[in-house]
């Protein structure tokens, strides 16, 4: 970098040029506006993180009809509010590891069956009282009894008894051994509460780095730093957050200047928003994806030749071009790729019309295959389906497609009907992902996939305490599928975020949801 | 009794009916749509359990026909009840939300109205020449547009490109009237645009068809200038359609406006509505149904009013 450069910089690093200068600037030195705005993002971040101001959002999501309540939480926005206020027991850290919030520390036996959680000491909730093991035990038995309305009831079952050990002590003991529980307990429902939060499930009263000052359900929110936070997360003083549901509106909310961090943005529309000034947008590889899903159970494919040769009969370059816009990576036909821990690469199945020929010969089923879509099911849903139908035609497939409604779609098609197109989110864990989805047993099985090689690998890996005999197993279960399974995983969809140059500290693929898991308005900081 | 009192009694009496009606129309709507609050607070994480636990809880177990009356006999009460997903206190919410919709409402109207009336008289005073022409082009080519195209293309130009309003108009407490009224600017030009169309045509047809009259043309021979020829005789007599087209489209303002709201992300009725209704929460859905209903049948009602006490023949019949 030569010295006039490094010059402009720093001074618009301390705020003696706007931005746009110093891009003009460093235009006539030769530097290109993406590499300016690289270097510019990099000094700033050097810098440090500034504390005070206001941080405002835009997110998709919210809705009048949401609650306080963390077990009733379902979209983006609340899961946004939640991490302002609250915390639960553990947390996910950048690359996909676990660090303790309200618990200090953590530890089990050796069979992974009994696990013991120390209690932050000294910590308080915002409304004063100080947090005890028995707070702990009771907001987590909320989400557990018969009579819970949790989202997180699922992941509760497995747990047999919890119990206080003294003041900041909390045993949990499993039914099965599972080496993955701080992963199950870093799930976003699971917020320690005054007293399990039983008496007043929607006081929004926890650990968290903020406290809220408005609440407007489904249109605005309103928090401030909380002045006994225990930890040095949260930057800004106040954070604001608009629910601003219609794409570009939120778009033109951030380059207008009225918020400075959006989630969602279109991945159609976002190469264009790129190249507005002032704005960045944030590509975060996540375990999101989009499927299509065949039921093992059901002719034609029961047959695992045509399951293979679908497989094969899928052009998953060009639906990540065409569908995602590129803002994705490929499937290989599991649910697991590179986001999770203790992932394995496998050779990558490719495109290939006369294998698939082939393996539909080998299954000796020549009619036509029935794909069902919706444009609910993924953004873009119909198109792929539109891609696939003729890349099958390449092959001699006959695939026709059927167009469902949006309404109805989850409980008429999804899981019910043999052949359709779908979206995952996905899991923190591999062990929760299989076990939500491709154990023979889960309710939302949704391929109807019965291995029993599969299955005992399954509840073997997650006794497993050694790191490497896990990702082995977890290896051959991802092959089994690849071979096997019903699932088409042609893309995983990465989270598309955007900041304006008023606010710094972004931090590039960091594990969990999106927004850097929801705490980039809690770590970045107004410039 | 004066016949006027005894037709606005039988007016009222006629809504109420009208608005039971209603009632039953959005109950039985709200439970033939596929899926139920339990499975809409849900979603996918929804377990058989938990969606056994939320329906008990919500009393969803009573058959339709007893959650019907219960909710009828709480109206009857005064007490809308409260909302299925969130537990809040309906009328509560309900009041800031219509309290928002009729703000805008408001300020759409002051603004549109008087300049679509404007337009129409200046439409009539220059017929078929370059202002009429312009004026009916302008106002038809607004109107045919779909309102969020338009609200997009305000948005892209006036706050993205010259930064001189706001693409988000989400009002709070907090803000002063003059911050509310920048907030909204945005919204009411692009309302105020959907309206005028209508409510000018209407203007320029009714105070056009007054001037084929003959009491019209002997106003002329007397002498008089164009402008107070309209505005003494032709508008007068014009006032009951004009008054009926500018009703329906007040009340288009304060129920129609869920495509602004959501655009101009602004916290009224519309997206209220709209996110209860993808929810199932019929006890809401049926509160802002009745509202809706009764904002349309009483603007009609004054609408008539009107047009009886402007018209000296209906004022006192034979």
């Amino acid at each position: 970098m030569n010295d006039e450069l490094k010059y402009l910089l720093a001074r618009t690093v301390q705020g003696k040029h706007s931005r746009r200068a110093f891009l003009g600037r460093a235009g006539a030195l030769g530097v290109t506006a993406a590499m300016a705005n690289t270097m510019l993002a990099t000094a700033v971040r050097a810098q440090g993180p500034k504390k005070g101001g206001t941080l405002r959002m835009g997110l998709q999501g919210g809705s009048t009809t949401d609650s306080m309540d963390p077990a009733l939480a379902t979209n983006q926005v609340a899961l946004m509010v939640i991490r302002l206020w609250g915390e639960p027991l553990v947390e996910l850290t950048d690359d996909g590891g676990i660090e303790g919030k309200v618990a200090e520390s953590f530890e089990s036996t050796p069979d992974a069956q009994v696990w013991t959680f120390k209690v932050r000491k000294g910590i308080t909730f915002s409304n004063g009282q100080p947090v005890t093991a028995t707070d702990v035990v009771e907001s987590l038995d909320r989400h557990s009894g018969e009579d819970t309305k949790s989202g997180a009831l699922g992941i509760m079952r497995g747990i047999k008894a919890m119990r206080t050990e003294g003041e900041d002590t909390v045993v949990v003991e499993l039914d099965t051994p599972n080496a993955d529980l701080p992963y199950l307990l870093a799930d976003y429902h699971l917020i320690i509460q005054p007293g399990g939060g039983k008496d007043a499930p929607d006081a929004a009263i926890g650990t968290g780095p903020y406290v809220m000052k408005e609440i407007d359900m489904g249109v605005r929110f309103v928090a401030e730093k909380n002045p006994n936070y225990w930890g040095d997360l949260g930057n800004a003083d106040v954070l604001e957050l608009v629910v601003i549901n219609d794409n570009t509106a939120r778009v033109a909310a951030l380059q207008s200047g009225q918020v400075d961090l959006i989630d969602r943005v279109p991945p159609r529309t976002a190469g264009l928003v790129a190249r507005a000034p002032g704005v960045t947008v944030h590509q975060t590889s996540g375990p999101g994806h989009y499927v299509f899903i065949m039921h093992c159970n059901t002719a034609p494919f029961d047959n695992n030749d045509v399951r293979l040769a679908l497989k094969y009969a899928i052009n998953r370059e060009e639906m990540v071009e065409k569908i995602l816009f590129g803002y994705g990576s490929v499937g290989n036909d599991t649910p697991i790729n590179a986001a999770y821990p203790l992932f394995t690469e496998m050779e990558q199945r490719t495109y290939d019309p006369d294998k698939a020929k082939f393996h539909m010969q080998q299954s000796g089923y020549d009619g036509a295959i029935l794909l069902r879509t919706s444009e609910n099911s993924f953004p873009g849903a119909p198109d792929a389906s539109a891609l696939f139908q003729q890349s099958c035609a390449a092959a001699g497939i006959n695939l026709e497609i059927k167009r469902e409604p949006n309404d109805g779609y989850w409980s008429e098609v999804w899981n019910v009907q043999p052949f359709c197109t779908s979206y995952w989110g996905g899991r923190p864990t591999q062990d929760q992902m299989y076990t939500t989805a491709y154990l023979s047993t889960a309710d939302w099985n949704d391929t109807k996939f019965n291995n029993e090689q599969f299955d005992q690998l399954l509840f073997a890996a997650r006794a497993e305490l050694d790191a490497g005999k896990r990702k082995q197993m977890y290896a051959d279960m991802g092959t089994i599928l690849h071979n096997e399974g019903g699932l088409i995983c042609p893309m995983f969809n990465d989270f598309i975020d955007a900041s304006s140059d008023r606010i710094a500290g972004w931090i590039d693929d960091t594990a969990g949801f999106a927004l850097m898991n929801s705490y980039a308005p809690h770590r970045m900081w107004v410039v | 009794m004066s016949p006027v009192v005894k037709l606005l009694a039988q007016r009222i009496a006629l809504g109420l009916l009208l608005l039971f009606l209603v009632s039953i129309l959005i109950f039985v709507g709200t439970i033939i749509l596929p899926g139920d609050v339990a499975q809409s607070i849900l979603g996918q994480s929804a377990t058989p359990e938990a969606l056994a636990n939320l329906r008990r809880d919500l009393g969803l177990n009573d058959p339709p026909v007893t959650r019907y009356f219960n909710w009828l006999f709480g109206v009857l009460q005064g007490d809308l009840g409260t909302a299925l997903t969130s537990g809040q206190d309906i009328a509560t919410q309900i009041g800031a939300r219509l309290g928002n919709t009729l703000f805008l409402a408001f300020w759409a109207a002051v603004i549109s109205v008087p300049l679509a009336i404007f337009l129409g008289l200046l439409a009539v005073r220059y017929r078929d020449r370059w202002p009429d022409k312009l004026i009916s082009g302008v106002t038809l080519a607004s109107i045919s547009v779909p309102e969020f195209v338009i609200a997009y293309v305000m948005i892209f130009f006036v706050a993205v490109k010259l930064r001189w309003g706001v693409s988000v108009a989400t009002i709070n407490d907090s803000m002063s009237l003059g911050d509310k009224l920048y907030a909204i600017a945005l919204p009411v030009a692009v309302l105020t645009l959907v309206v005028l169309a209508h409510m000018m045509r209407m203007t320029r047809a009714a105070i056009l068809n007054v001037m084929q009259s003959a009491y019209i043309e002997t106003a002329e021979l007397k002498g008089l200038t164009m402008f107070t020829i309209i505005r003494r005789h032709a508008f007068p007599n014009s006032i009951a359609p004009i008054v009926n087209v500018v009703m329906l489209n007040l009340a288009y303002l304060v129920v129609g406006v869920v495509v602004i709201e959501v655009v101009f992300v602004y916290p009224g009725m519309g997206q209220y509505l709209v996110d209860h209704v993808s929810k199932r929460d019929v006890p809401v859905v049926q509160a802002c149904g009745l509202i809706f209903a009764a904002v349309y049948i009483g603007l009609n009602l004054v609408a008539d009013v009107v047009s009886i006490l402007t018209n000296p023949r209906l004022r006192h019949p034979k």
